[in-house]
C-alpha cells in the first residue's frame, strides 16, 4: 500500500489544490473579507462627501474599488509569513507541490475576496446614485484581477524574503502602500498638481489601472487609456509572478 | 540484501554566519535500510536538523550526495518528496484551517484524488484519536492534539519513509509515550522505514533500533543502543564505606580483581568500578571484600545510559546540554 496512494500532479492540479486550500478559511468565514475593508469603507463614508460636483461618485468609487484591492491584497503575505512561523508553510515546500504553483494558487485565491469587496462597494453606493455600466465594470474586474495576482505575488514574495522578521514585511507594506494609493491619484485627481508629481505618477502603474477602471465603470470601453491599464496589470502579473517563483524557489 | 533506503556520501552543509564558515554538516556518509527505526542523538546544535533538512530536500548540500528512496535530493528533488513523509519542528496543519481539511489538501498535495483523501482523512482522524477536534480550527487545539494531526498529516500518503524532527518536544510525558506506540505501531504495520531526530536520551534508546550519535557535524557512534552502551560504557559499581580512610584502602586491594579490567576510581567516601557485566560481579566481590575486612556501607549497581557513552565519547553529557537548552527556551 506503501505508494499506491501517490501520484503524479500536473501544474494546474496543483495550483488547484493551493488555490483551494487558501480559499477554504474565507469560505468558512465570509466576513473575513470585509476586515480589510474597513479603511476603504471609511474613506467612502467619510472623504467622499467632500468631493465637489454632483457625479463625484462617478469618480470616485472605482478608485475606492481599486484602493480596497490595494489594502487586502498587499497585506495578504501576511498570511504566509505566519505559516512560514508555525511550520504548515515547511510541511508544503517538502510535499511534490511544484513552486510556481506554490504562488499561483495563492496568488489566485486574491480574486475571489477583491470581487466580493467590490460587489459590496457597488452595492452600498447605488443607493447614493452611483451607476454602474455592466460590461464595462466586468471588463474592469478582468484587469483588476490580473493587477491582483501580480500584488498578491509581490506581497508574498515579500513574506518569503522577511522570513523571520515580521516588522520587515509591514515596514515595507505601510511604506509603500500610502506613496502608491495618493501617487495614483485615487484620493483627488493628479491633473492638477505639479509636474514633479505628475512625473512620478507616471511611474506607477497602479495610476494606469486606476484610470482605467475609472473609465470602464463608467462605460467607456474602446480606450487607449484601459489598454494602458491592462498592460500595467498583465507588467505587474508577470514581475509578481517571476519574482514569486524565484523567491518560492529559494525557500 | 536489503535495499537502502537513504544512501550519503560525503555529505555536507555550510552556513556562513557574517564572515565565518561553519561547517554544520561534515561529509556523512549514512546507510539506512527498508524498514529500520534509526535515532539521530546529539545535542542542540549537533547537525541533526540540517541533515534532516538536506535529506527532505529543505536544504540544497553544500557537497556530497545523498539518494533518498532511490532518488538523488539535488537533481531528483519532486520524486523525493513524493515518496516521503516529513514531520517537522512545527505544526503541518496550519492555524487558520480546520483539521481535517488540511488532511484533504495534503492528500491532494500528493496527487490522491479527492475521495481516497477524504477516505484516507477519515482513517488517520480516528486511528489517532481526532475525531472529536478534527473540525475545529487549528488554532483552538490542545498542543497535544495538534501534535497529532501533525503526524496524520505526515501519513496521510502513507510514504514508505517518514522524516520525524524532534517529535516528542513541549510533550508531555503521556502525550510522549502515546507519540512513540504510534510510531511502533507504524513500523510493525507498515514496514515504514522511520528516521527521527532527538535529545532525548531515553527516547532513543526505548523506541529506536540504531542510534546514530551526531556531534560538531559528524556521526561518532552508530549502533544498537544496546551495543553503543556495551561499547562505549560499561556498568557501574558504586561501593560505599564509612570514611574516605577506608575507601583509599581499598584502591589498589587484590580483593578488587574480580572486577577484572574494571575502571577504578575514588571520590570521598565512594568507589566507583566501571565494568561490564556489573551486576554479577557486584556479589562476588562483595563477598571478596566482606573476606578482607573492607567493610562495605552500601552498594549501589546502575546499567549505563546513552548520555553514559555519550560523555565517554566526548567527555560531555548530553544532558547538560539539553538543560541548558531548556533553561533559555
Amino acid at each position: 500500500m506503501t505508494t499506491a496512494l501517490v501520484a503524479k500532479t500536473g501544474i494546474v492540479a496543483d495550483t488547484l489544490t493551493v488555490f483551494s486550500r487558501e480559499l477554504r478559511p474565507v469560505l468558512r468565514n465570509p466576513f473575513s473579507v470585509i476586515f480589510t475593508m474597513v479603511q476603504p469603507l471609511f474613506f467612502l463614508a467619510l472623504f467622499a462627501p467632500l468631493l465637489p460636483g454632483d457625479s463625484s461618485l462617478q469618480w470616485f468609487v472605482p478608485g475606492i474599488v481599486v484602493m480596497s484591492c490595494l489594502f487586502g491584497t498587499s497585506m495578504t503575505g501576511s498570511n504566509l509569513l505566519y505559516e512560514m512561523q508555525t511550520g504548515s508553510h515547511e510541511r508544503m515546500l517538502v510535499s511534490p507541490l511544484r513552486r510556481p504553483a506554490l504562488i499561483m494558487g495563492r496568488a489566485l485565491k486574491e480574486i475571489v475576496p477583491m470581487l466580493a469587496q467590490t460587489v459590496l462597494l457597488v452595492l452600498v453606493t447605488m443607493p447614493f446614485g452611483f451607476t454602474l455600466n455592466v460590461g464595462g465594470a466586468a471588463i474592469g474586474l478582468v484587469i483588476l484581477a490580473i493587477f491582483c495576482v501580480g500584488l498578491g505575488a509581490l506581497s508574498y514574495t515579500l513574506a518569503l524574503a522577511s522570513k523571520d522578521q515580521e516588522w520587515m514585511f509591514w515596514g515595507v507594506q505601510q511604506t509603500l502602500l500610502f506613496p502608491l494609493l495618493l501617487l495614483a491619484g485615487m484620493m483627488l485627481p493628479i491633473d492638477n498638481g505639479p509636474q514633479w508629481l505628475q512625473t512620478m505618477a507616471k511611474f506607477n502603474p497602479l495610476t494606469y489601472v486606476v484610470d482605467a477602471e475609472r473609465l470602464l465603470f463608467n462605460g467607456t470601453i474602446a480606450s487607449g487609456t484601459v489598454l494602458a491599464g491592462l498592460a500595467a496589470a498583465v507588467v505587474v502579473a508577470a514581475l509578481g509572478l517571476f519574482v514569486g517563483t524565484r523567491a518560492m524557489r529559494k525557500a | 540484501m536489503t535495499e537502502a533506503m537513504i544512501e550519503t556520501s560525503g555529505l555536507t552543509r555550510h552556513f556562513t554566519v557574517r564572515t565565518e564558515t561553519v561547517e554544520a554538516v561534515k561529509g556523512l556518509d549514512l546507510r539506512v535500510d527498508t524498514g529500520e527505526l534509526v535515532a539521530l542523538l546529539g545535542p542542540n546544535g549537533a547537525g541533526k536538523s540540517t541533515t534532516l533538512r538536506m535529506l527532505t530536500t529543505l536544504l540544497a548540500p553544500t557537497s556530497g550526495t545523498a539518494r533518498v528512496a532511490g532518488f538523488d535530493v539535488r537533481t531528483q528533488q519532486r520524486e523525493v518528496r513524493g515518496h516521503i513523509g516529513y514531520i517537522g519542528q512545527g505544526n503541518g496543519a496550519g492555524h487558520s484551517q480546520r483539521g481535517r481539511d488540511e488532511l484533504v489538501s495534503q492528500g491532494r498535495a500528493y496527487g490522491m484524488t479527492a475521495s481516497a483523501a477524504r477516505a484516507r482523512a477519515d482513517e488517520l482522524v480516528e486511528s489517532l484519536d481526532l475525531s472529536a477536534v478534527a473540525d475545529r480550527v487549528v488554532s483552538k487545539l490542545s498542543g497535544g492534539q495538534r501534535r497529532r494531526l501533525d503526524i496524520a498529516m505526515g501519513l496521510i500518503h502513507a510514504p514508505a519513509l517518514l522524516f520525524l524532527d524532534e517529535p516528542s518536544t513541549g510533550l508531555d510525558p503521556q502525550n510522549r509515550a502515546n507519540l512513540q506506540e504510534h510510531i511502533q505501531r507504524l513500523r510493525a504495520d507498515h514496514g515504514t522505514t522511520i528516521v527521527l531526530t532527538t535529545h532525548y536520551l531515553d527516547e532513543a534508546d526505548s523506541l529506536a533500533e540504531r542510534v546514530i550519535v551526531i556531534d560538531h557535524g559528524s556521526i561518532i557512534a552508530d549502533n544498537t543502543p544496546a551495543r553503543l552502551k556495551a561499547e562505549h560504557a560499561g556498568d557501574r559499581i558504586t561501593l560505599t564505606f564509612d570514611n574516605a580512610t577506608q575507601a583509599a584502602r581499598v584502591i589498589g586491594h587484590h580483593a578488587l580483581g574480580i572486577a577484572e579490567g574494571a575502571q577504578v576510581s575514588q571520590s570521598g567516601a565512594q568507589v566507583v568500578l566501571e565494568v561490564p557485566g556489573g551486576a554479577q560481579i557486584a556479589p562476588k566481590l562483595l563477598r571478596a571484600l566482606d573476606d578482607a575486612l573492607l567493610e562495605v556501607a552500601s552498594v549501589e549497581v546502575t546499567r549505563p545510559t546513552l548520555d553514559d557513552v555519550f560523555l565517554t565519547l566526548t567527555g560531555r553529557s548530553l544532558r547538560e546540554d539539553v538543560s541548558l537548552k531548556e533553561k533559555k527556551a
